[in-house]
């Protein structure tokens, strides 16, 4: 499902960041750990096709990424990999619905109301539907961005340390959520921290070093 | 959740912003429609009420209160002539002159001007009659369609004139037999609908009468009038006398004389129509100006003058007009660029839920056109506003009636430049949004 493959990429030419390997199968979970600055984000936006590495080829679902045009990368993106970031955000000017439903919009699919109300009545957010994001709670505003994440049936999920800004009991549900609502869709499950109360959930983990040459 | 949709809901999430965009963009519109409006409604009243008069012939003084008073009845007229100093023109055999109507004008019934004229003062405006019939003899009175409606004058009521044109009890010529009124126009949108039109003789005798009344009048002048009348008309020989015995029954008739045979008499001008434009008729005004004690004055040439006087007025509004929608334009680029600032993350998330840079740039685009149009609609809609509002006031002022309720193809462009501005205001910002640079911006969180 996801395969990379002498993955580089470097912001400077003196500072290359390189990738192992990975081959992640289809519905796997996988745990991406490493300290700052070792390139987590980094080799998120590689896999979320939000980069273009510099050396290598990332390939998701048999779709080499750096063979898809800008706007085609765009479009890929939106209907096969769903990113969950560290801090949520929003479209601040429309509803926790709404925001569902651009989801499904932007990526080119019919808004399918029904399925943004379950998905919220789901992660018990669906009595907020009608408020704006930002009078959610922390971990009512993470749960939303997961929703966001899977609405369009995603082969891929990746979180960005999706868990960092919570504390215990809401990281032990988000973590769970996650793991429930990627498995309910059949997605590859991605997860970059460097929050150890997540290392032992997980069978699947590649470390980073900050790997310089 | 369309573009159109997101754009619009991202423009009400600022209500404040939204608020000044708007208010600034429909104040600079609103402002040009209602110059426009203005300036074409006068434009054409000015021309129908020209009514191809080529000349105006009236008592030396300001050529342009002549063709106020006279041609528009605005303006307080320059003073009388004597019908023997313009016997020539008036005279219907005249070669070149194909119509002149002599105008006696300096009275009112409250507020609205009485017109002393012939038959063809009412055939000059095209006007004709809706109810009633037209005057047969002095101290009957056809009323214009607005007059008659604004006093609710109908056919048989009466009135007394008053001296001037304010309303004022003291004026009023109480001595005066009282005018009759035996027809009413139809509105024809000239200057006509405002007024009282009467045979020149009701105002004769009211004046005459006057004369009479005063207590020490001139026993020369009435020597002289009675000789005039006959050594020039045995038939007519107690004509004075005759007339002051009709005047307190109420029946004057109308003289028999043509007009421009009494030359005892005045009037206040001649409105003039050539039978074609040609040097006679040019040293025909210069002939006028520099030889008698009367001026002649073209209303085309008075009335260029007039719009290039208040022409500097209407260009310092228009001007106002357009830096008030310059700077709604630099309003919506400050506003629309200071709103990536905050929604760099919801553009870049966008971005990544599947928008390309072209939806991002369609986005911002569509914002700056969306306030441009609903700035542009209020902007129509005050400024048509606005003119029916000002057409109440300025009918009284102007003795015009205005209308906010016409669109001009001028308008079209208007709309289009306003829409073009809210397109380039909001260009610059919308490339930016497109080429935000989303992972820097998601990794900044």
């Amino acid at each position: 499902m996801v395969r990379t493959q002498d993955l580089t990429y470097s912001y400077d030419a003196r500072h290359i960041l390189q990738f192992p390997d990975m081959h992640c199968a289809a519905g796997e979970h996988w745990l991406l750990l490493g300290q700052s600055g070792s390139g987590k984000t980094t080799l998120l936006h590689l896999l979320g096709g939000l980069l273009s590495p510099h050396g290598g080829f990332v390939e998701v679902a048999s779709t080499r990424l750096n063979n898809l045009s800008a706007s085609e990368l765009d479009h890929f993106r939106g209907q096969h990999i769903g990113i969950i970031f560290q801090q949520p955000h929003f479209v601040q000017s429309l509803t926790v619905e709404e925001n569902l439903l651009l989801a499904h919009q932007l990526a080119g699919f019919r808004p399918e109301r029904r399925r943004a109300h379950e998905l919220l009545a789901h992660l018990h957010i669906g009595h907020k539907s009608n408020v704006r994001p930002n009078r959610l709670s922390q971990g009512e505003q993470q749960r939303l961005a997961i929703a966001r994440a899977i609405i369009n049936r995603p082969k891929l999920v990746l979180a960005d340390e999706p868990t960092s800004a919570l504390d215990d009991h809401n990281c032990e549900e988000v973590l769970a959520l996650l793991e429930r609502e990627a498995g309910q869709v059949g997605a590859t499950l991605l997860i970059v921290t460097h929050d150890g109360r997540l290392k032992d959930r997980f069978h699947h983990r590649i470390f980073l070093q900050s790997t310089q040459a | 959740m369309n573009l159109l949709l997101l754009s619009w809901k991202n423009l009400r999430y600022k209500p404040l912003t939204l608020l000044l965009n708007l208010v600034l963009l429909a104040l600079g519109s609103g402002l040009i429609v209602l110059l426009l409006l203005i300036d074409h409604q006068l434009q054409q009243k000015f021309e129908k009420n020209l009514a191809g008069i080529d000349l105006i012939i009236g008592a030396k003084g300001s050529p342009l209160q002549l063709i106020l008073s006279s041609m528009y009845h605005v303006d307080a007229p320059t003073g009388n002539i004597s019908i023997a100093e313009a016997k020539a023109f008036l005279n219907p055999k005249h070669p070149y002159i194909q119509t002149a109507i002599p105008l006696s004008l300096g009275d009112s019934y409250r507020g609205y001007r009485i017109v002393g004229t012939t038959p063809q003062f009412i055939e000059l405006y095209k006007a004709t009659l809706q109810q009633g019939r037209s005057w047969e003899k002095p101290f009957e009175v056809v009323a214009g369609a607005i007059v008659a409606q604004k006093l609710g004058l109908k056919v048989d009521d009466t009135f007394q004139s008053s001296h001037g044109f304010v309303m004022d009890d003291n004026l009023v010529h109480e001595d005066a037999q009282a005018f009759r009124v035996v027809g009413i126009l139809q509105p024809t949108g000239t200057v006509i609908d405002q007024l009282l039109v009467t045979p020149t003789e009701s105002i004769w005798a009211i004046h005459d009468s006057h004369a009479d009344h005063d207590a020490d009048h001139d026993a020369d002048h009435d020597a002289d009038h009675d000789a005039d009348h006959d050594a020039d008309h045995d038939a007519e020989h107690d004509h004075a006398h005759h007339d002051h015995e009709a005047e307190k029954q109420g029946t004057v008739p109308m003289s028999a004389l043509p007009l421009h045979e009494q030359t005892d008499k005045a009037i206040t001008s001649i409105l003039i129509l050539f039978k074609g434009r040609n040097a006679q008729t040019l040293n025909m005004q210069r002939s006028i100006n520099e030889n008698t004690n009367m001026q002649a004055a073209t209303p085309a040439i008075e009335i260029t003058r007039l719009q290039s006087l208040m022409g500097l007025g209407a260009d310092a509004l228009r001007i106002l007009a357009l830096v008030i929608i310059a700077v709604s334009g630099l309003s919506i680029f400050i506003s629309l660029f200071n709103s990536l600032d905050e929604r760099r993350y919801e553009l870049a998330l966008m971005r990544v839920m599947g928008a390309s840079r072209l939806r991002l740039v369609a986005l911002i685009l569509l914002e700056g056109l969306m306030l441009a149009l609903a700035g542009l609609t209020l902007g129509l809609i005050l400024g048509h506003l606005g003119m029916e509002w000002l057409a109440v006031a300025m009918q009284d002022t102007y003795r015009y009636t205005f209308t906010g309720l016409t669109f001009l193809p001028q308008e079209w462009s208007l709309i289009a430049a306003v829409l073009a501005i809210g397109t380039i205001a909001a260009l610059i910002p919308a490339i930016r949004a497109g080429m935000t640079d989303i992972s820097r911006t998601l990794a900044e969180g």
